[in-house]
């Protein structure tokens, strides 16, 4: 299946919104574990997180860690960002690694579970990711560049246990987040 | 430009933020024909916080005189010093970058930056951020080469385990155009 064919509707499940967790929270530090793409939870948890991801204002990708499940899950949804070239519209990986990562270019990130800083960070621009559709544990892959690529590692960075501080270019690079009411 | 005799002042300003304070403080030394050369300015909890190193043919008493009226409503503190002219430092070692973060608590700037000491590493730059729960540290290495990173990483892991925060330590990307 191709990925951009995929929607929640899929999953079968209505998902609840979910409370996003701080740093530092030791959830969002751990290695996230394998999980069975077919396991009824892992299904509920995926139309959770994108139902969390779809009511928080400005955000375009949702790791397990972040809602306290260490479970190697996130969603990613870039649709109509500026910054996005290709995208892939909604879609939730399960056990997602980074298969080819080249052309880095540094970028401005935030995250809701680090709401007041953003920074930058160097990332691929151009990157291949393998990982498995919640339901059918299909084998995907998705290829991909600019801003979606950006949230791909981003995700798949937290479900490794970092946060994207950990990652800013320099000493220089961290910045209070601006807040426009 | 610059001749006779050149002083090198460091000049700090911090207090209330305002819009203006630079311009005034700027203002006051362009004045004095004194230089800016590098300087940082930024907020810091709230506070407006500069630190300028200068260069004129003035007294470090005479800039901090023209300076007064920044303090005179109580809220600008300003200091002015006389500083001896450094070479400027050369890279000595291979640059990395050093991020820490973790539940806010005190000592954490201290146990790392001393896991850093430890093996001659010198810190060039070094920022810390306290948002809510969450203390952030990110710091500019220069390694020295005979520093082992690998002795130095399980050291500032061992900190980290001690201090219950996370700590990364990698070489800094530095791309030239």
């Amino acid at each position: 299946m191709n990925v951009r064919d995929w929607s929640e509707h899929e999953l079968g499940v209505e998902g609840r919104i979910r409370p996003v967790v701080r740093a530092p929270d030791p959830v969002l530090s751990a290695p996230s574990e394998k999980v069975d793409p077919a396991d009824p939870a892992v299904l509920q948890l995926a139309a959770d997180l994108v139902a969390t991801m779809r009511v928080s204002p400005g955000c375009v990708g949702l790791a397990a860690c972040q809602v306290g499940v260490g479970w190697h899950i996130f969603c990613v949804d870039v649709t109509d960002h500026p910054k996005a070239r290709t995208t892939h519209g909604t879609f939730v990986l399960c056990n997602a690694r980074v298969v080819e990562a080249t052309r880095k270019e540094k970028g401005r990130e935030g995250c809701m579970s680090v709401p007041d800083l953003t920074g930058d960070v160097k990332r691929a621009s151009r990157l291949t990711v393998a990982g498995q559709l919640p339901g059918t544990g299909a084998e995907v892959v998705v290829e991909t560049d600019a801003f979606e690529a950006r949230a791909l590692q981003h995700e798949i960075d937290h479900c490794d246990g970092f946060l994207f501080v950990d990652r800013v270019a320099g000493a220089h690079a961290v910045y209070p987040r601006k807040t426009y009411l | 430009m610059f001749n006779r005799y050149v002083s090198l002042i460091a000049i700090t300003v911090i207090g209330h933020d305002r819009p203006g304070i630079i311009a005034e403080a700027t203002g006051a030394l362009a004045e004095l024909g004194v230089n800016i050369e590098d300087s940082t300015m930024t907020r810091l909890r709230g506070h407006f916080a500069m630190m300028l190193v200068c260069a004129g043919d003035v007294s470090a008493a005479a800039a901090e005189k023209a300076l007064a009226g920044l303090t005179a409503d109580g809220t600008l503190q300003v200091t002015a010093r006389e500083v001896a002219t450094e070479e400027l430092a050369t890279p000595a070692g291979r640059p990395y970058v050093l991020t820490v973060h973790g539940g806010d608590r005190p000592g954490i700037v201290s146990a790392v930056t001393s896991a850093v000491a430890a093996d001659g590493g010198n810190i060039t730059d070094l920022t810390t951020r306290l948002t809510g729960q969450l203390y952030l540290v990110v710091a500019e290495v220069d390694v020295p080469a005979s520093a082992d990173e690998a002795d130095l990483t399980s050291r500032l892991d061992e900190v980290a385990r001690e201090l219950g925060v996370d700590v990364t330590f990698r070489p800094q990307e530095a791309d030239v155009l």
